[in-house]
């Protein structure tokens, strides 16, 4: 039988808020446990909810950048569960009434365009931490991360593969770190994402059962994650079984997913309107001052970079992954104009490079918008060789200042002299004289050699186009 | 509406509160009677109310994005029943 | 409106003073607040059979009069500053146990301050010591506290209401000259009307939540207790206004509520409601309002009769939402970060469940199984969805009321004083208690219990006034008129 795979993602995203949701607490990560988790965050008899401002604004830069409809009024709602993690007995969360709803985003895949929809965002706090390691028989607790805001989107069940899952979820990756509501760490925990599969006989229009998998981490176990479940299901019904609804965690050792047995008994949450919170209402005003505010997003940036910079559409899909990496190029091209296709490459290539070998975030980076475009002048000018320019960038990135002072200390620039490159033909030639003989008997690719001695002889500072054209005239022997 | 003894557990383990099984009849019996007063609701029909879930009839109120809260941890410790090394310490938890 | 005093005061007789009446003693160093603040301390060690606190804290508290003695010298005084205050133990306070009745925060003792706390603080006042209360403020009779009853002055084999029994029993008997309570159905004004007492429970969003533990989030209001509404009115003074750590707190200008105490009641137009006057009202107890309402016509008072229709739904209404809030705010008490953890457990679950069913009393108990039931699935909306849509025809009630009438009056309680153990195995009997005071919480209104009387037992009785959403001015000064031609209010239980 032919199976068709249904996939919907929740996806948590954490947003970039100072102070949490609804107390003055910082929300930096990594510090010590329990330092940042005040009265409010650890629900001391008689503390009250106060809530962000910005944490609001975040949500409403996310729906309006998913087209999506901003609720002008939603409510806070309590959703009641026990756990040490969650110091209140209760999560505040949004339940009927989310702050967004109805958006969407389109994903390519192998060239084909594809909407998601985006059934729901809404705010609601982080719980803590439960640490399982460290003490014999028993579980440590660290608040820190207790009312840090969430916003949590949740898309519909349009994804009809992992791959297709995997470009919604990079594609919505991209668009939070866009907007500045997310730093997109997902090993720190800023974006995490569970998901929804299910399979059903294709033609069937009825939703199989689902299994909700948790604890994907990352871009590639998602993958790996959501094609097991499926081959699972798959394997499962075909033999003669029944996909269960249930909670399934992803070990990514072992590249399977397995069921959370007993965590629930069946869940009653007894959501109800927080009464310590009023419900959420926004201002026209505060909705079109946060409109005005949206930068500009993915993929118009993209779509422009092909038509003001003449990019093919993977390059500047490349550049515009992340909104820094769009702004290091636009910065560079500015500064070295008329260089929009060269600069892409050196921005792809080697600077790219650079990053990942180092580990560098491009805010980072040795070497500015600016000193690349320096250097990209200085090949335009044919000041150096693109191979020279390497050697450049590599100096600049070890810091040894912008490309004309490493032309100048290391005497780099391009030897265009046609004498001077005459002399060291003819230099070669004299020291070759088996070599010059039998090339003069026809075997032409030793000009390969000869062209190789001329650049040893000037350390690559030839043109490469003049030694081509004067060692050719001199090996045949015709007069200069 | 009244409760008999599962429904007296059932309640009872959402509320995470013990109830020894000599005590499950007479919680059945006093909460059936509270449950009795609280159905003299259905009297009034309520069709087309707007539901009240506070008595103000105003909007969230915000503060601005800022960290006010320093680290109090070892005052907050200081009362905890259980904490070491920063953490606050319950029985395993089992996932 | 203050009386001259003579030019000999001792301390023995402070307590039979007004905060008015003590203000000028102690900026005009007659007294010190230290000698105020010992002959109170003395006067609660002479009646600790009373059980009307929880916690003294005699160094503190007269380190704190010594504060506010030097403050009066220096000249940077209030009108309270120097007075002892008695606070209910339901307001966190830094450093001094906060139990809220309950064996589950008997050893809590709060690291922080609550609003009103730091408000009587900046005013100078003294912390007296935490009186007793109803276990999470959860009972009308004072019964349920895990620190044992709360006597009532005037008949010691009678509970003095609830849950703010302890500050009512503490102003009847002159123990402190005023004192906080909290009300969420009638927890300021039915132990007031049983101790005879002035209590006054604000508007909804009057006086800050912050610090105050919550049973009922939608309904809890801090409010003060004393022996007049003209005292009343200063310790609102300190209490009311705006809070920005309380979402629920309302941004509006506090008037000085003892600047309109003495404005004429002629013309005023009382609402009566019918429904009040019915079934279950004891006879003695109708005869004293009917007394007071007279009095309120001699002074140029109208008397309109008014209906709200719908309030004899208010108790089963509020028999739902505030133990479904309850059951939500007291899931936090689980043994993990402060208060009680059961000695014994094998597991998670153990130690949750066994936590709190012996941290927790069982009334405490009971509502936190109504309410999680009326908030189970399948349950919601023939319960909490159903009581909230009550709410709104309750509070809809008064709206149409108050266009009729500038106050509504009434009795505060049906009965007077009841006898210990008399309703402890009939918990719904215990509710009914509160049958006049609790839809004025669901409507988020101000209502204020002022001593007008005592039945054949010398039992007091308390008229309830009702005002329109912040019109808590209104209701201190029509109180004020009325203490001003009686002496209902001045009457001291015998032995105090």
């Amino acid at each position: 039988m032919e199976w068709e795979t249904v996939i919907g993602l929740e996806v948590h995203v954490q947003l970039l808020t100072k102070s949490k949701l609804f107390s003055g607490s910082s929300t930096r990560f990594g510090a010590e446990p329990n330092t940042q988790a005040c009265a409010v965050d650890i629900a001391l008899p008689g503390v009250l909810p106060v809530m962000n401002k910005e944490a609001a604004r975040m949500a409403v830069k996310f729906g309006l950048a998913v087209g999506a409809t901003i609720n002008r009024r939603s409510v806070f709602a309590r959703k009641n569960y026990f756990y040490p993690d969650l110091p209140k007995g209760y999560q505040i969360s949004q339940y009927e009434l989310p702050v967004v709803q109805l958006g969407r985003l389109v994903i390519d895949v192998d060239g084909e365009r594809k909407e998601i929809g985006i059934t729901r965002a809404h705010l609601e706090e982080d719980a803590g931490k439960s640490l399982h390691e460290e003490f014999e028989g028993l579980t440590g607790i660290d608040l820190n991360r207790a009312g840090t805001p969430l916003l949590e989107i949740v898309s519909e069940p349009d994804m009809r593969s992992a791959r297709e899952a995997v470009a919604y979820l990079k594609k919505l990756h991209v668009l939070v770190r866009y907007l500045g509501i997310c730093d997109g760490n997902m090993q720190e925990g800023s974006f995490r994402c569970d998901a929804n599969v299910s399979v059903r006989p294709k033609g069937q229009h009825a939703f199989g059962t689902r299994a909700e998998l948790k604890n994907i981490n990352s871009f590639r176990f998602v993958e790996k994650a959501i094609e097991y479940e499926i081959a699972r299901q798959i394997d499962l019904i075909e033999g003669g079984g029944k996909v269960v609804q249930e909670t399934r965690l992803y070990d990514s050792v072992r590249n399977e997913t397995r069921s959370m047995r007993s965590k629930e008994e069946a869940h009653d949450y007894r959501y109800f309107p927080d009464p310590d919170l009023l419900p959420l209402q926004l201002e026209a005003g505060f909705i079109e001052e946060t409109a005005k505010s949206l930068p500009e997003l993915p993929d118009a940036k993209r779509e422009r970079f092909v038509r003001e910079y003449g990019l093919t559409a993977y390059d500047a899909e490349v550049l515009t992954g992340a909104h820094e990496m769009a702004d290091y190029y636009e910065a560079a091209v500015g500064a070295a104009p008329g260089q929009s296709k060269l600069t892409a490459n050196w921005v792809i290539g080697d600077l790219s490079g650079y990053l990942n070998r180092d580990n560098l975030e491009v805010a980072a980076a040795p070497v500015t918008a600016d000193m690349l475009a320096g250097l990209i002048r200085r090949i335009a000018d044919n000041t150096i060789s693109g191979k020279i320019a390497k050697e450049i960038f590599e100096a600049m990135w070890g810091g040894e200042g912008d490309a004309d002072a490493v032309i100048e200390k290391k005497g780099l620039r391009q030897i265009t002299d046609g004498s001077a490159i005459e002399r060291a033909i003819e230099d070669i030639m004299a020291r070759n004289p088996k070599q010059l003989e039998q090339y003069r008997c026809g075997q032409e690719k030793l000009f390969g050699f000869f062209v190789g001695q001329v650049m040893k002889a000037t350390q690559g500072k030839a043109n490469p186009a003049q030694v081509n054209e004067l060692l050719r005239k001199k090996l045949s022997g015709t007069p200069a | 509406m009244s409760l008999d003894r599962t429904d007296v557990e059932r309640i009872a383990h959402l509320a995470r509160l013990e109830v020894g099984e000599q005590e499950l009849a007479a919680y059945a019996e006093t909460l059936s009677r509270i449950l009795g007063l609280i159905e003299q609701m259905n009297a009034v029909d309520t069709e087309g109310i707007a539901p009240m879930s506070h008595p103000l009839d105003a909007g969230m109120r915000f503060r601005a994005d800022e960290v006010t809260e320093t680290d109090q941890r070892e005052v907050f410790q200081s009362i905890a029943p259980s904490a070491q090394a920063g953490l606050y310490l319950v029985p395993k938890v089992i996932e | 409106m203050h009386r001259p005093f003579g030019s000999l005061i001792l301390p023995m007789s402070m307590h039979e003073k007004s905060l008015a009446e003590l203000s000028t003693a102690l900026n005009n160093k007659y007294i010190s607040s230290h000698e105020l603040t010992l002959a109170y301390l003395d006067r609660i060690e002479a009646h600790r059979d009373l059980n009307a606190f929880v916690t003294v804290d005699r160094a503190r508290a007269l380190k704190q009069a010594q504060a506010a003695d030097a403050r009066l010298k220096s000249g940077q005084s209030n009108v309270l500053t120097g007075i002892p205050i008695a606070q209910k133990d339901i307001f966190c306070t830094d450093g001094l146990p906060t139990t809220c009745g309950s064996r589950m925060l008997a050893n809590f003792v709060a690291p922080y301050d609550a609003t009103v706390i730091q408000k009587f603080n900046a005013a100078g006042c003294v912390l007296l010591g935490k009186t007793n209360m109803d276990e999470f403020a959860m009972g009308s009779s004072n019964e349920t506290s895990f620190f044992g009853p709360v006597h009532n002055p005037w008949d010691r084999r009678c509970v003095p209401g609830g849950s703010s029994g302890g500050s009512a029993a503490a102003v009847a008997a002159r123990l402190a000259p005023a004192a906080t309570g909290t009300d969420t159905g009638g927890s300021i004004r039915q132990p007031a009307a049983l101790t005879g007492i002035t209590g006054l429970k604000p508007s909804y969003g009057r006086v800050s939540r912050y610090g105050m533990i919550a049973f009922a989030s939608s309904l809890d209001q801090g409010g003060p207790m004393a022996r007049s509404a003209e005292d009343a009115a200063l310790l609102l003074n300190v209490m009311a206004g705006f809070d920005p750590r309380d979402s629920t707190s309302v941004d509006r200008p506090v008037p000085d509520y003892t600047r309109t105490l003495d404005e004429s009641v002629a013309g005023l137009r009382i609402g009566l409601p019918r429904e009040y006057f019915g079934e279950g009202l004891g006879t003695e107890v109708g005869r004293v309002i009917e007394a007071a309402l007279d009095q309120y016509r001699k002074l140029g008072a109208k008397v309109v009769e008014v209906s709200l229709p719908n309030s004899r739904l208010a108790i089963p209404c509020y028999y739902v939402l505030a133990p479904a809030e309850a059951s939500s705010n007291l899931a936090r008490y689980d043994g993990v970060r402060y208060g009680y953890r059961a000695p014994e457990y094998a597991d998670l679950w153990e130690m949750y469940a066994k936590t709190r069913a012996q941290g927790f009393g069982a009334e405490v108990k009971r509502r936190i199984m109504i309410g999680t039931y009326a908030l189970s699935a399948g349950y919601y909306d023939a319960y909490y969805l159903k009581a909230q849509k009550l709410r709104r025809l309750i509070s809809g009630d008064f709206d149409r009321a108050f266009e009729h009438c500038d106050v509504i009056m009434g009795p505060t309680s049906p009965t007077t004083a009841f006898e210990f153990g008399s309703k402890t195995d009939d918990p719904v009997a215990m509710y009914l208690s509160d049958i006049y005071t609790i839809s004025v919480n669901l409507a988020g209104l101000p209502g204020m219990s002022i001593p007008a009387g005592f039945d054949g037992s010398r039992r007091p009785i308390g008229l309830q006034i009702i005002g329109r959403y912040f019109d808590e001015a209104r209701l201190l000064n029509v109180a004020h008129k009325y203490q001003q031609v009686t002496d209902w209010h001045l009457r001291v239980p015998e032995g105090f």
